[in-house]
């Protein structure tokens, strides 16, 4: 399998406060990777440092075979991102906020791109309506349309069911399976839905106080710790002493 | 870096920028009525001295330098406002996880900044003619120089405010309306700078809008255009702007070690 991100002890620190320490890791080619840990496990740390918006303090991140570090120009545009907590600006309406995603891509046609992820995504009726005028639902589909504007080949999700109705959950949790496997995308991303997890992910790196402290596939992890699911074994590792 | 990408992503820029803008009338209009307004009040102060004291009024000096002045106030505005707009809405995160670098940034700021100066001044110079027969037109060419430097001068403030902003987050917000001001009582608008005391003039001299509103006088009052102060103008702009682009950038990279563009916000 080609590897299309590989971080070696990448490492940041804030003044005196390690987030995260010697995280070295592989994701490769068309695979779903949960980033789990509790509060202040480095997560939103480790995907800040995957996106460009923070510069570690050392260590190496490899994506795409380039130099992230150094030369993230040249790969930004083949990833993308969505978080419920970094919000799309609130006047523009849908259309609108999509039109300047795409262009700020560089699709070439922004029209029809725009009707195939709002069919996608089912926000033809939300189309004219201003983003803050939406429910929490319906703006998190609108920030999943946003970070598939330009059909990336990496996606970065923090938590993307987050406020989302179970159905409307389900339903993205199979979107994210079939864009996976009709694009070859890898897909990374963070979440305390351990259900969720355990039915989307084909591999799960477990954080812990800004160390990586376990990686595998889920049906592996439940085997290795012997638990019927991932949240056990969480909880089970999250209680764990320091040495973990 | 492909220049036609880049232009593509200014222009994506600039569009965000024109769609907030149209999304709401009362923007448009608030944009083209302050600078009516200050154009209205100092037209009749102007109507009052031109009888007592008319060497203060002579070529319609006072009204043209209220509005030339505007031009820095609201470049600077409209620079910095589009600025707090990502700030304000979070959206910080996500422009730069998209191919848009800050150079581009800047340019669609600047771009917007100009569109919205130009829509904001010219309903008031217009107005000016019919209401107190006072044409800013009527300086020719000469006008253009004085408002580009004022826009320049705008700019580079702007630069240092939105460095402070993305660094220090919206705490700083109240710099966007205070820091102009800083440099009003020395650019010297409605007196000459001989007027001022010399330890303000020693200050003056290094402030390019001095230059502009000297040379204004010189050409509406006595009739000359001035290019030595309009040069000194033009060079002590680009000696501003430079380090002000230079300390956003240090600003941007500070923010992207301190891990502030995905956190700033309300």
């Amino acid at each position: 399998m080609n590897t299309i991100l590989k971080t070696e002890n990448l490492t940041k620190k804030f003044s005196s406060v390690l987030a995260v320490q010697d995280l070295s890791f592989g994701l490769n080619q068309g695979t779903i990777t949960a980033l789990l840990g509790g509060n202040g496990a480095g997560k939103t740390t480790t995907l800040s440092m995957l996106l460009g918006l923070l510069k570690p303090t050392s260590g190496s991140i490899r994506l795409f075979g380039q130099d992230f570090i150094r030369n993230r120009y040249s790969v930004l545009g083949r990833i993308n991102f969505s978080s419920p907590y970094v919000d799309l600006p609130q006047r523009l309406t849908v259309r609108e906020n999509l039109t300047v995603y795409a262009k700020l891509y560089g699709i070439l046609k922004v029209k029809d791109r725009i009707e195939q992820v709002c069919e996608e995504f089912r926000l033809e009726e939300l189309l004219d309506r201003k983003v803050r005028k939406l429910s929490s639902g319906q703006k998190t589909r609108v920030s999943l349309a946003k970070a598939l504007i330009n059909r990336p080949k990496f996606l970065l999700l923090d938590e993307p069911t987050a406020s989302l109705d179970p159905d409307t959950t389900a339903w993205i949790r199979d979107f994210l399976r079939e864009y996976r496997d009709s694009n070859d995308a890898t897909i990374l991303f963070a979440s305390h839905d351990m259900r969720e997890v355990e039915l989307l992910c084909d591999d799960v790196l477990l954080m812990k106080k800004g160390k990586l402290i376990e990686q595998g596939s889920p049906c592996a992890l439940l085997e290795k710790y012997d638990r019927e699911n991932l949240e056990q074994v969480f909880l089970q590792l999250s209680s764990e002493g320091e040495n973990l | 870096m492909n220049c036609s990408d880049s232009l593509g992503r200014i222009s994506a820029l600039v569009l965000r920028y024109l769609y907030l803008l149209r999304s709401s009338w009362p923007r448009i209009i608030e944009i083209a009525y302050w600078p009516t307004m200050q154009m209205v009040i100092w037209g009749f102060v102007s109507q009052h001295f031109s009888s007592s004291s008319p060497e203060l009024t002579a070529g319609g000096v006072l009204i043209s330098v209220v509005l030339v002045w505007d031009c820095l106030f609201r470049s600077h505005i409209s620079y910095t406002l589009s600025f707090l707009e990502e700030l304000w809405s979070r959206n910080l995160g996500n422009l730069f996880v998209s191919p848009l670098r800050p150079s581009e940034l800047i340019v669609a700021l600047a771009s917007i900044s100009m569109m919205r100066t130009l829509i904001g001044m010219f309903p008031a110079a217009l107005l000016a003619i019919p209401f107190f027969e006072v044409s800013v037109f009527d300086m020719g060419l000469p006008l253009l120089g004085f408002f580009l430097n004022l826009v320049l001068t705008g700019w580079a403030i702007s630069q240092f405010v939105t460095g402070i902003l993305i660094r220090y987050g919206l705490g700083a917000e109240s710099l966007t309306w205070v820091l102009p001001f800083l440099i009003a009582p020395f650019s010297c608008i409605y007196y000459p700078l001989s007027t001022i005391p010399e330890w303000m003039q020693s200050i003056a001299v290094f402030i390019p809008t001095t230059y502009v509103f000297e040379g204004m006088r010189a050409l509406l009052v006595e009739e000359v255009f001035r290019s030595d102060l309009m040069i000194k103008g033009f060079a002590l702009n680009i000696a501003y702007l430079v380090p002000g682009i230079c300390a956003f950038f240090i600003s941007f990279q500070a923010a992207r070690r301190h891990g502030l563009l995905l956190q700033t916000g309300e």
